[in-house]
């Protein structure tokens, strides 16, 4: 593709053409036709942060029964719902809609340099169910139908014969639908980021942020079917009476833990891997120099991708598996931790040789930096086999997941939305509102997690609604659950910040961090056609590489919502493609499903009639609309040349 | 005033606006899908061979399935590749009449394949509830019907457009990119009908 000389560009009238053109649907159900990745991406977000909150309601009173002996603030029952529920908000419909779906929806497309996500309907449609899914797990609790049986609902307990009633069928069919919506997006992002980087952006030029995303979308490609199978498996076992988990029947509860963690251990690296990746595109902003070790990062990140399915049975030493398979999960396990320090000395290094800006957001990748270590230390602990049948389902676990999750991805979360709401909304947040929100929310996350080591090593197990005084955990629990109400402070601090600022704030201007990469090279927020001229890419920073008069890309029609496509190793320009507009059919499509998901609860049925009027919703959505743009001069490649 | 402003560009206005093969997005993200899918399948067979060492024999107490319905059935999946690969290769040409064509026999030898499919599940000898192996295999079996239905949905509805003016740019790329995802629909069926017809009897 040539570059042409210096030529002269009238642009003001594509501006007009463009806005025009990429409208968004105005009105209440302009609302739900809107598939734009920026509103699509605020609203995994939002949507994901009042899960996160339900969550933490949740975990407060979970705090409140347990901070002294013999409490009857909440009963048993209600207690395992409590903490059911808990965790499988923030795993199912927080940590992954936020760190995935939420970051990765909104940010790609514009580090990409593009005007919109591929597949913007499928990304929309992806939103909606993840939203009844959440819906669905919610109505259950406050229907007395919530789910009891653990975060990973294992069976038999989860089984028709000692969960009867419909509380796991909510719980299973929860995963299906947030799983459907993870993996749409998976298929957006992918090939977003595989063929509409902005020319010039090649594999070797590509930020770590990208990277990242793309190693997360084939790991939620191939970890989250598991979950989705066994999910169903559990639902059939409840429902037709299929035998898979009744051991009378040739049936075997460890499939049901196999396939779980096959999904449930790349989940963890699905969450932290954003989080290490916000990281990685934030140390060098505030370091002001580009990131030490680029290709060792990029290596660390596609080798976890590929180590994390290797280590699921780490979370089944105490089931009684051969000695050798114990053996060869904690050599694994250990070796996953190989690539994860290396991020770590590429972080430091780069901060090292840089020039440290200590600014809102790098003050909680400082807090990443200390709670995710502690977290990995005490993993390497429990991949040992005697530590971990000794601490195994104790407050010691707990707390290293704590350490991990939250350490790994809430506090890059804090960071991550206090760099890019000011993309976002177009205004600063408050500083030191932010900072009073850090540190509540660190001293409050130590009281309350570290103390859980304690409890662990004294014995106390995970998952019972009360303990006897003579135990003397009291006083532990009670320095938690204090510190429980320094974290809500915390949060609070953060939720005023945030109204308060998008109403008030400081104009935060097109790039208010003097950041690299393209995200930044738009107005915030960014128009609805993301780019009024689009970019070329001639380093991994580009806004810092790129020469005064790098060329930009003439050429893409201001008439339609026309994308350029380009190759995936090389981001050469191939061709351009129009992209979908607002439809109001991803939502309906979205509310088919829903019923026949949700009436597959009830009857087998369900699913067979509930197909039939997907099949009609998807038949509208798919159905083409207007005349597809004329192939100029088809590009024939590969078996179709011939 | 207009605002004016040099620099240098790089024009691709006379780059094509559809695309056939690997460099359509559609066809990137028709082969995600099947790497999901694919995944599903494979779990399914993982979770086969697992129930099958946890008893003493395999199929537990009942006969494997009738071989007859299986086989035939697996012939008529190969021989429908036929018309998969017949749509790919006139739908960059753009002759609707043979897109037509190719389409609808493809939607025809669904059909058969949907009907000697239920004299398959006819015959396999058990019933779902039986015990896990029949949990198991009534699991891959209908997982892979589901398949066969959605795609032949999804060929009838292609067929649909085709008949209209609207077959035209990226729509041709679309009956390309549909054959590929019948050419997955009769690769899991042949690996699934090895498994569950084949290795019930010789392994």
């Amino acid at each position: 593709m040539a570059i042409s000389e210096p030529i002269v560009l009238p642009h003001a009238t594509d501006e007009v053409r463009l806005a025009r053109t990429w409208a968004r649907p105005r009105g209440f159900w302009g609302w739900f036709m809107n598939v734009h990745h920026t509103a699509i991406g605020v609203r995994f977000m939002v949507t994901s942060f009042i899960f996160f909150l339900l969550g933490g309601v949740l975990a407060a009173m979970i705090r409140l029964q347990l901070s002294r002996p013999e409490n009857n603030a909440i009963g048993p029952d209600l207690y395992n719902q409590i903490f059911t529920i808990h965790g499988s908000t923030m795993i199912f419909l927080f940590a992954v809609p936020m760190m995935f779906q939420g970051f990765g929806v909104y940010v790609v497309p514009l580090i990409c340099g593009t005007r919109n996500i591929a597949f913007p309907r499928l990304n929309a449609f992806s939103y909606y169910i993840y939203v009844v899914g959440g819906l669905l797990l919610w109505v259950g609790l406050f229907l007395k139908t919530g789910a009891d049986a653990g975060w990973f609902a294992y069976t038999p307990l989860s089984g028709p014969q000692f969960t009867p009633g419909k509380r796991s069928d909510f719980w299973a069919q929860m995963i299906t639908f947030t799983e459907v919506s993870a993996l749409g997006v998976a298929i957006c992002l992918a090939t977003t980021i595989l063929r509409q980087r902005a020319p010039g952006m090649t594999l070797n030029r590509m930020p770590i942020i990208l990277w990242e995303k793309l190693v997360l979308s084939f790991m939620v490609i191939f970890a989250m079917p598991a979950v989705m199978v066994v999910s169903s498996m559990l639902l059939m076992d409840r429902t037709i009476n299929t035998q898979f988990f009744n051991p009378a029947n040739g049936g075997d509860v460890l499939l049901y833990q196999h396939l779980f963690w096959f999904f449930g251990h790349p989940e963890v690296y699905i969450i932290f891997l954003p989080g290490a990746a916000i990281v990685s595109t934030l140390v060098p902003v505030f370091a002001r120099r580009h990131i030490f070790g680029h290709l060792a990062i990029v290596t660390s990140v596609v080798a976890t991708g590929f180590l994390g399915f290797g280590v699921w049975v780490h979370h089944m030493f105490a089931t009684g598996i051969p000695q050798m398979s114990a053996s060869f999960f904690t050599a694994a396990t250990l070796m996953i931790v190989i690539p994860t320090a290396v991020q770590f000395y590429c972080w430091i290094a780069t901060i090292w040789n840089g020039r440290l800006q200590m600014k809102l957001p790098m003050l909680w990748v400082f807090g990443f930096f200390f709670v995710f270590l502690i977290g990995g230390l005490s993993g390497v602990m429990l991949a040992s086999v005697p530590v971990d049948w000794q601490v195994h389902d104790t407050f010691f676990v707990v707390a290293h997941f704590h350490y991990v999750l939250i350490g790994g991805a809430l506090f890059p979360m804090f960071a991550g939305l206090y760099y890019w709401v000011p993309k976002i909304t177009g205004r600063m947040m408050n500083d030191l509102l932010g900072k009073v929100h850090f540190w509540l929310f660190f001293i409050g996350f130590n009281m309350t997690f570290f103390t859980m080591h304690f409890l662990g090593l004294r014995g106390m197990p995970r998952r019972v609604y009360t303990y006897p005084p003579e135990m003397h955990w009291g006083g532990l629990n009670m320095l938690a659950s204090v510190g429980a109400l320094f974290m809500a402070a915390g949060l609070i601090v953060f939720i005023v910040n945030f109204f308060q600022s998008k109403a008030t704030g400081t104009l935060a201007g097109p790039n208010p961090w003097a950041a690299g990469s393209l995200d930044w090279a738009t107005s915030s927020p960014p128009p609805e056609y993301n780019f009024a001229e689009l970019l070329t890419v001639n380093g991994r920073e580009p806004l810092w590489d790129n020469a005064p008069n790098q060329p930009i890309v003439s050429g893409v029609r201001d008439d339609i919502p026309e994308v350029l496509i380009t190759n995936s190793l090389d981001s050469e320009p191939q061709h351009k493609d129009e992209m979908p507009g607002a439809s109001i059919w991803p939502f309906l499509t979205s509310i088919t499903v829903s019923i026949a998901f949700i009436w597959s609860i009830f009857s087998p049925w369900g699913i067979a009639y509930g197909a039939i009027p997907v099949v009609i919703t998807l038949i509208g959505w798919l159905w083409p609309r207007g005349h597809s743009p004329a192939p100029r001069q088809p590009a024939l490649e590969g078996r179709w040349s011939k | 005033m207009e605002q004016v402003r040099e620099r240098p560009v790089l024009d691709v206005s006379g780059l094509p606006s559809v695309a056939f093969g690997k460099s359509n997005t559609t066809w990137l993200a028709n082969v995600l899908y099947m790497m999901i899918e694919g995944t599903m399948f494979a779990l399914l067979f993982a979770s086969y061979f697992y129930l099958r060492t946890r008893t003493d024999s395999w199929p537990p107490v009942q006969d494997p399935p009738l071989l007859t319905y299986g086989v035939i059935n697996g012939i008529v999946f190969l021989l429908s590749l036929i018309p998969a690969r017949y749509a790919q290769k006139v739908a960059p040409t753009g002759d609707r009449g043979r897109i037509r064509l190719a389409l609808t026999g493809l939607a025809l030898f669904a059909i058969v394949n949907m009907v000697l499919r239920g004299f398959e599940l006819a015959n396999l000898n058990c019933r779902w509830y039986d015990n896990a192996y029949g949990s198991i295999m009534w699991s891959l079996i209908g997982l892979h019907t589901g398949h066969l239905i959605t795609e032949f949905i999804e060929t009838v509805s292609i067929l649909g457009i085709a008949f209209t003016p609207k077959m035209e740019g990226t729509r041709l790329a679309d009956v390309a990119i549909n054959s590929d995802y019948w050419y997955f629909v009769v690769g899991s069926a042949v690996l699934m009908d090895f498994i569950i017809y084949g290795t019930t009897r010789f392994l």
